[in-house]
């Protein structure tokens, strides 16, 4: 570190899923210098996976998480789908595959809204950190907190429903599903659907008027201009489960579009700094300095042409047409669009519950074997890549996983430090002002274990180092 | 002339058996269910795992293989013998890498069921993280000693059953382990999937290849009802 300047270290971030730290590089004047977001676990998945039978792969990667595991099994399912030439499933499996990702799409967006967004959301930023938890929440707006709760258990049932379990089941199966719905299942699930379609639309509520009647503060907070990537079905439409890549410009035009998954090394790359575990993903052709791009709910509804249910498209409307049509990129929309996403799982939700294909025998197809294989599916918090290569033996000789969370690690950097240099600069450090960045952090929703493919829980530490080097200042909360 | 009939107590209940039968034998015939691992029907006990011990007489002997006798007295539900049964358990999961979370044989498997039943959430002992072998070479056969607890089942059932030879122990103390054939891979042995060795593995370490995950949650062995139930329930 240069002469004259002070380290500010945030360690862990916290309300993320994962662990991560974010160190902020201050000059003598106390102005931003750099900002960086560190990822600091290492887990190896990749690595230990090699040797496995291809066949426990999606059982296996999906304890990488205990919140959207299920994202890992089906885009593993996905993936060993193709090593067994059984991609194109019988509607059964693919169905009861779908209705398996809309419950934890559901459950994962409302876990992030309302437990671990919500206290900084409801109290404000700097608000007593005494108050700004889920226990605040819970005593000052029961009715939000129990909203969330039960929201997010009747995803856990759906998973529980098509998977066998609520957290790390085996529904899917290379080449299919192992069960169906059955009709007992069905009906349970049918007789919350309605409370939860109102619940979806009063939750979209909340996300667009905390954000139209904050516009002032949260239209630049932590936002900057980039490209944007998802999946999207072959008619444009936004398709959480499975379709091809299109990446657009912050002006909105096509970088590339209709891009079959399996050709993905051919338009990304990653770059790998020293300073983090976690990778650096960017476009190939624009290249690492403006190549980067974001995904997840935000990029979705920039990304997509439209959404095929009635209401979560009428929200997509409205949203859209604060920037003209123009891609949004408003950082803290994220949680508008993460609310406009549940809405669309639990219509998704009504939509599979009433088709009887779910009731079908046909579980499982196989074909032609091979070797290398590539599969996406749209996450919660965005694109994930799966990509094997399974030996003549059933082994898995090689994987490399890009998760979401990883697509957004330039852009979460770009966002610490934009907030880092609006609000840090030149004033005395705060821990209501170091939230801020924990506040941007969060706005992505990150699951910083996944990432890096540490387990544990660890208390906030904020370090203040002088010049020299010298601790000067230190707090700790739990 | 009628045959003669024993009557041993098992905890105190009256069971009665014929000259030859094992302890286990007559337990099994009267409902009452011992913990075993490496004990399978059809083929001769020999008491290795010693998870079946219980007291003889104030004695402790594998019921697998102690025949019985008139007066017998024998203590199978006692604190005691559950502790060393744990005991034992808790060495076996060590001593492997047995990830249950993500292991196709999880609610199928004999030593988790038995760990389940005995109310085992964690073992006590550090694990051990040995480097273990898995033999993948066979097309229908997936070999992973990294769950391999040394039963002999699969021994015995290939060399009495299958009439192969296709599986021996070699080396000795903590070095013991199952081999292929004198160490060739299971892709050179005469090793067929439908024969009866593939079944009879307790845990997951012989495994039908491209069927994992198959069954669903629910609807497994022991996803239901404890191990040792359909015994109780005779």
């Amino acid at each position: 570190m240069s002469e004259n300047m002070k380290r500010i270290v945030i360690e862990p971030v916290t309300r993320v899923e994962g662990h991560g730290k974010v160190s902020i590089l201050l000059d003598e004047q106390n102005k931003v210098k750099q900002a960086r977001l560190h990822i600091v676990e290492f887990r190896g998945f990749e690595k230990f996976i090699q040797g496995r039978p291809y066949w426990e792969v999606p059982v296996l990667v999906q304890r990488l998480c205990g919140i959207c595991p299920v994202s890992h099994h089906l885009a593993a399912a996905k993936a060993m789908d193709r090593i067994v030439g059984g991609e194109n499933l019988t509607p059964t499996a693919e169905k009861m595959r779908r209705l398996c990702h809309y419950g934890q799409v559901l459950q994962s967006h409302v876990l992030h809204f309302f437990h671990l967004c919500s206290p900084d959301l409801l109290f404000g930023f700097d608000a007593d950190p005494a108050i700004r938890n889920i226990i605040g929440v819970i005593n000052k707006f029961p009715e939000l907190a129990v909203q969330g709760v039960m929201m997010r258990k009747y995803g856990q049932e759906i998973i529980k429903a098509t998977a066998g379990k609520k957290i790390h089941g085996t529904g899917a199966i290379p080449g299919g599903v192992n069960k169906n719905l059955s009709i007992e299942e069905r009906d349970s699930l049918l007789k919350d659907l309605d409370q939860m379609m109102e619940w979806g639309k009063g939750a979209v509520k909340v996300a667009k008027d905390y954000t139209m009647e904050n516009f002032d503060m949260v239209a630049p907070f932590g936002t900057f201009d980039s490209n944007h990537m998802s999946l999207i079905r072959e008619d444009g439409a936004m398709d959480l489960y499975d379709g091809k890549l299109r990446a657009i410009d912050p002006e909105g035009n096509k970088i590339f579009d209709h891009v079959d998954v399996q050709k993905y090394t051919d338009y990304l790359l990653e770059e790998v700094k020293d300073w983090s575990y976690m990778k650096f993903p960017f476009i190939k052709s624009i290249g690492p300095e403006k190549g980067w791009y974001r995904v997840g709910p935000l990029s979705r509804i920039n990304t997509c042409d439209f959404i095929d249910t009635p209401e979560a498209e009428k929200e997509r409307k409205e949203f859209m047409a604060l920037t003209d049509g123009k891609p949004n990129q408003i950082t803290l929309a994220y949680h508008w669009t993460r609310m406009i996403e549940a809405l669309h799982a639990i219509e998704k939700i009504n939509e599979l519950l009433h088709d009887s294909d779910l009731q079908g025998t046909d579980l499982v197809v196989t074909g032609k074997r091979r070797e290398e294989t590539v599969a996406m599916l749209e996450a919660p918090r965005g694109t994930l890549i799966h990509h094997y290569r399974v030996n003549k033996d059933d082994q898995v000789e090689m994987a490399n996983l890009i998760v979401s969370t990883t697509n957004n690690n330039t852009a979460m950097n770009a966002s610490v430090t934009k907030v880092a240099e609006d609000h840090l600069s030149g004033v005395e450090i705060t821990e209501g002002l170091l939230n801020h960045i924990e506040v941007a952090i969060r706005a992505y929703d990150p699951c910083l274990s996944c990432a890096t493919h540490a387990m544990g829980q660890m208390p906030l530490i904020i370090s203040l180092f002088d010049h020299e080097g010298k601790l000067i200042d230190k707090k700790t909360k739990e | 002339m009628s045959e003669q009939i024993i009557t041993i107590t098992i905890d105190g209940q009256e069971v009665k058996g014929t000259p030859g039968q094992t302890i286990m034998e007559v337990a099994d015939s009267a409902g009452v269910y011992i913990p075993r691992l490496c004990f399978l029907k059809g083929l001769t006990p020999h008491g290795s795992c010693r998870v079946c011990v219980v007291n003889v007489n104030g004695r402790p002997q594998t019921s697998c293989t102690q025949p019985i006798a008139n007066g017998m007295v024998v203590e199978n539900d006692t604190e005691e013998i559950k502790q060393l049964r744990k005991d034992i358990i808790d060495m076996l999961f060590v001593e492997g890498n047995h990830y249950c979370q993500f292991c196709e044989k999880s609610g199928n498997c004999e030593l988790q069921a038995v760990a389940y039943r005995l109310g085992i959430t964690a073992p006590k002992y550090p694990y051990q993280f040995p480097n273990k072998e898995i033999d993948a070479t066979h097309p229908d056969i997936f070999l992973d000693l990294n769950r391999c607890i040394l039963c002999a089942r699969c021994i015995q059932t290939s060399r009495d059953v299958d009439g192969k030879t296709v599986f021996e122990f070699v080396n000795r103390g903590p070095e013991k382990k199952i081999s292929v054939n004198a160490d060739a891979k299971l892709s050179d042995t005469n090793l067929d999937v439908t024969d009866k060795v593939v079944d009879s593995c307790p845990v997951g370490s012989i495994l039908k290849k491209r069927v994992g995950f198959a069954v669903p949650i629910g609807k497994r062995i022991y996803d239901k009802e404890a191990i040792g139930s359909e015994i109780e329930k005779g």
